[in-house]
């Protein structure tokens, strides 16, 4: 016997005293849980998102389409950056006014040659306000889930208000599970010593969030 | 209304003071309260050491006992969360060991109609100034079987905050475990010890001279870890403070 | 479970040390009194707390009741999006599938995601023994690797160990295993994170095999999820070629979007935060993103065994918050490795026993490392009542009876060193079932009162060792009601 059907079989004995129940699953959990905290206008959701992004130490950027080129120049700018990893399908608008080495994200890149790279400027696919997160799913302006991993600092633009949901259960439903997703709340942090948050571990150390309206 | 007085073995052997102080407080709201001489134990110390089956017949002693009052007023928060959450469990139990329902059926008249004390004087009474007088400083301890178990929530502080005379200081960490639980201060005797002597530390902390709770059992470990760490507190259950008047103070 | 907690003690003898050492006991209180307040403070931004947790916990019993066939329906689609599913009844099994896994791909050093299902195996130990190296690469896991220690916290697995513990054993170990610390390195938690990163950093560059564990798998989705904070589970899962995932047959949800309940619940449980900073979701493998080959290896390992328990079957909807942990008295005191399990704490005390089986020592102390303090179950945000099963444990212990072991029926002796207490217990039903016997040990007891010391000795030490007894009155209650018709006539 195979383990599979050894497995399946402990299964169905272990559950031998379980009366049968054949009630399809969209009725046989009730959620009586809340699609979305409060009533909030498009406006304060976007407040929400920033304070909450905030709260975990990203840094917030507020701008509209004419300056979205020069803020990511100036951030590019502030950190020194020489070299910025680019994803396909990026508004090359976006980075026009920065003067960087521009990197393709190719498949054939080592992850030692990522390492060497200062920034990443991506989009997002979505943004929850109630939880300050942003969500990556490889589509070609986000690019692999590497590129924003490898590089110590992160601009991640969000177009508001259209990108921005309230809750977590708004956010699944506007995602595909068969994409690779990332859900980033803040920069990467540890509770690991002493059971306080610290941030900056593995992941970028420094996250700029620009929120475009 | 004919109510029955659940004093406890723990409290008929050892806190006589505790179910005098009961029958006093209830006498003079006007509560007849009877003590059936046929009630022993409710079973807690067997059933939460593993020896639910050494339990049941405990229960249906206490079902037999108490079937016929119309209320069950108990003086200790286990005793009571004993008999409201772990009985229609053990009817359960049996249940499903393909014993058939005798023993729901049998324990199920009780369960609704017990009450804790401090709940069946603000629920069932509907009183929270019970005309007591304790001139002392009061820390007050919420046990974990009441807080927990039987979700008995600010009636004690409402019953305490209305004495006069008493001065109620906050216990700093009051919703952590005193330690007792039973046979685990036996069987885990050194954490038990640990978990008692900070309770007392923080007890002392309030400056309070009264620690007070709605359990006896849990106070027989505190209190004697307060008298081995030589504090100086003593451990007062609720129903003495709340019996207390100008004219019979507490001794 | 891991080789290295064999022959443990049981649970009172090992708590008893960890209760005397004081550094231990600081450490813990600061840790868990820390993350208590905040946990509490972030449950309480969710104004559908109960709900969430009454919907986690719905999901899980269905999923549970279910799954046979939502392990058929995740085979499907993870087989379906490009991975490879392997089935492992136990923890032998699933350490050689691992290990010829990565032995194909002809490379002799993995980095891991922080996993508690290849803890419970002995993972590392196995692929070592195989001449492969394990990277460990969350960071407590990293300072439990490096000082040769053992987990003590599902979350937090150093979190016996403060800040200048951490700085010694970084100072000291990283040369060996890699890139040594920062020269003059410190306790701030800051510069210990950048030691680990810098450590880390040129493992995960160059590793061609990740393992990890998973917190869910969506049976109609085929889709994994990790939930992390540092980024090492972002390495792992993305820049290695082949990935290989560990996972616990109970870690499945039906539907993707029964993720929305759990990601709301579990950040708040176990970090206290909104959201964690990195959640990964990878559903078979993705071209060009990623690794190439991805495996999953579907983990028994006992879990069908406590599923055939109809008490303790709810343990298996444990989402390793840790917020029982981190909220249990027993724990702050005893620490996590006198529970002699990956899984220590009140979880760990129904897991374990129940994973293993009560045969040992420690396993049969377990379900007594409790006061039944009820702290486990209110924060628990899938409602395990864990002092439930902690009593049907303790019954088990003492009365035996039919138990499922290796998914064959078997029934337990009762358990021997408890025949003083049995007898105890039988004397005391025999008494309280006679109001009339009772009465005459009261009586005996109020009579020799003087004669009571305060002390016990022997077996009794373990009350008066640091306890004074009450005194005994001089008659007990019925007795005064007998005489005063409760007060109202005769001397008061």
């Amino acid at each position: 016997m195979s383990s599979r059907e050894r497995i399946l079989g402990r299964v169905r004995r272990a559950l031998a005293d379980v009366p049968r129940d054949d009630t399809p699953y969209e009725r046989a959990v009730a959620r009586d849980y809340l699609r979305e905290h409060g009533e909030r206008t498009p406006e304060e959701t976007v407040d929400l998102l920033a304070e909450n992004l905030a709260d975990y130490r990203a840094v917030v950027h507020r701008t509209d389409a004419a300056g979205l080129a020069g803020v990511v120049a100036g951030l590019l700018a502030s950190r020194g950056a020489s070299s910025v990893l680019v994803p396909p399908g990026l508004d090359a608008a976006w980075l026009a006014s920065a003067d960087v080495t521009r990197v393709a994200d190719r498949a054939e890149s080592t992850p030692h040659e990522l390492d060497r790279v200062d920034s990443v400027v991506t989009a997002c696919a979505v943004a929850v306000a109630e939880t300050g997160t942003i969500v990556l799913d490889g589509s070609p302006d986000q690019g692999r889930r590497r590129i924003t991993l490898v590089p110590d600092h992160h601009i991640c633009v969000v177009r508001v208000p259209d990108q921005v949901v309230s809750s977590v259960p708004q956010a699944l439903g506007r995602l595909d599970p068969a994409r690779p997703l990332t859900w980033i709340s803040g920069p990467s942090a540890t509770s690991d010593i002493e059971l306080d948050r610290v941030e900056g571990v593995h992941g970028p150390r420094a996250l700029d969030v620009v929120l475009v309206g | 209304m004919r109510v029955a007085l659940f004093l406890t073995c723990v409290n008929d052997t050892l806190y006589p003071d505790t179910g005098r102080a009961v029958v006093r407080l209830l006498t003079r709201l006007g509560v007849d309260v009877d003590f059936p001489m046929a009630q022993t134990c409710c079973g807690q110390a067997h059933y939460n050491t593993g020896y639910r089956h050494e339990a049941e017949p405990l229960a249906r002693h206490f079902a037999e006992v108490f079937r016929d009052y119309e209320a069950i007023v108990t003086p200790s928060g286990s005793c009571g969360a004993m008999v409201r959450e772990l009985y229609p469990r053990m009817g359960e139990r049996a249940r499903a060991e393909g014993r058939g329902d005798t023993l729901a059926a049998t324990l199920a008249p009780v369960v609704p109609k017990t009450y804790e004390l401090t709940e069946f004087l603000v629920d069932v009474l509907g009183v929270t100034d019970v005309g007591a007088y304790y001139p002392h400083k009061v820390t007050y301890h919420p046990t974990c079987h009441g807080l927990r178990g039987l979700g008995l929530g600010e009636r004690p502080l409402r019953l305490l905050r209305a004495v006069q005379g008493l001065e109620l200081a906050e216990l700093p960490g009051a919703e952590e475990c005193c330690g007792f639980g039973g046979t685990f201060a036996l069987k885990n005797s050194d954490v038990s010890a640990a978990m008692g002597a900070d309770k007392v530390r923080n007890a002392e902390s309030t400056g309070a001279g009264v620690l007070c709770a709605a359990d006896n059992s849990c106070l027989m470990h505190i209190g004697g870890t307060m008298t081995r760490l030589r504090t100086g507190m003593r451990p007062v259950h609720i129903a003495e403070i709340l019996a207390s008047t100008e004219e019979e103070p507490a001794v | 479970m891991s080789g290295t907690f064999v022959g443990m003690p049981a649970f009172p003898e090992a708590a008893r040390d960890a209760v005397r050492d004081t550094t231990l006991r600081g450490n813990l209180r600061h840790a868990t009194h820390t993350i208590r307040a905040k946990r509490a403070k972030a449950v309480a931004e969710v104004t559908d707390w109960a709900e969430l947790r009454e919907a986690g916990k719905r999901i899980k019993d269905h999923t549970l009741r279910h799954l046979d066939r939502y392990l058929e329906q995740l085979e499907e689609s993870v087989t379906a999006a490009g991975g490879t599913v392997h089935w492992a009844a136990d923890a032998g099994e699933a350490n050689r599938i691992v290990a010829r896994l990565v032995k194909e791909t002809g490379e002799s050093e993995v980095v891991k995601v922080k996993s508690m299902a290849t803890q419970e195996i002995g993972l590392n130990e196995a692929l070592e023994a195989e001449g492969i190296r394990a990277y460990e690469t969350d960071l407590a896991e990293l300072i439990v690797q490096l000082g040769e220690d053992r987990p003590s916290h599902i979350l937090v697995p150093a979190i016996h160990r403060n800040r200048g513990e951490i700085r010694e054993i970084f100072a000291r170990e990283m040369g060996e295993w890699g890139r040594p610390a920062p020269e003059g390195l410190t306790d701030t938690p800051a510069e210990l994170a950048e030691a680990a990163r810098l450590h880390l950093r040129e493992k995960f560059l160059r590793a061609k095999v990740g393992i990890s564990g998973a917190n869910f798998m969506v049976a109609d989705t085929g889709t994994l999820v990790v939930v992390e904070s540092e980024g090492n589970g972002r390495m792992c899962l993305t820049l290695p070629e082949t990935l290989i995932s560990v996972v616990g047959i109970e870690k499945i949800v039906p539907t993707w979007r029964d993720l929305e309940v759990f990601l709301q619940t579990l950040p708040r449980s176990s970090t206290a935060e909104r959201m964690n900073p990195y959640t990964s979701t990878w559903t078979g493998t993705t071209q060009e993103d990623g690794p190439r080959t991805f495996h999953l290896v579907l983990l028994d390992n006992g879990r069908t065994d406590t599923l055939a328990d109809e008490v303790g079957r709810q343990a298996l909807r444990c989402i390793r918050c840790s917020a029982c942990l981190n909220v249990c008295p027993v724990y702050e005191r005893a620490g996590g490795h006198a529970y002699g399990s990956v899984y220590p704490g009140p979880i760990g005390a129904i897991l374990s026993p129940q994973l293993r089986g009560t045969g040992s020592a420690v396993d049969a102390s377990l379900p007594y490392a409790s006061s039944l303090c009820g702290a486990c179950y209110e924060v628990c945000p899938v409602a395990i009542d864990i002092p439930e099963v902690l009593v049907h444990l303790r019954e088990r212990v003492v009365e035996g009876g039919p138990v499922t072991r290796a998914g064959n029926k078997v029934v337990l002796q009762p358990a021997k060193g408890h025949a003083a207490e049995r007898a105890a217990m039988r004397a005391a039903r025999w008494a309280f079932t006679r109001p009339g016997a009772l009465r005459a040990g009261q009586r005996l007891a109020s009579r020799t009162r003087r004669l009571h010391p305060r002390t016990l000795p022997g077996p009794g030490r373990a009350w008066s060792g640091t306890r004074d007894l009450p005194p005994v009155p001089a008659e007990p209650f019925r007795d005064w009601w007998k005489r005063t018709q409760g007060g109202k006539g005769g001397a008061a």
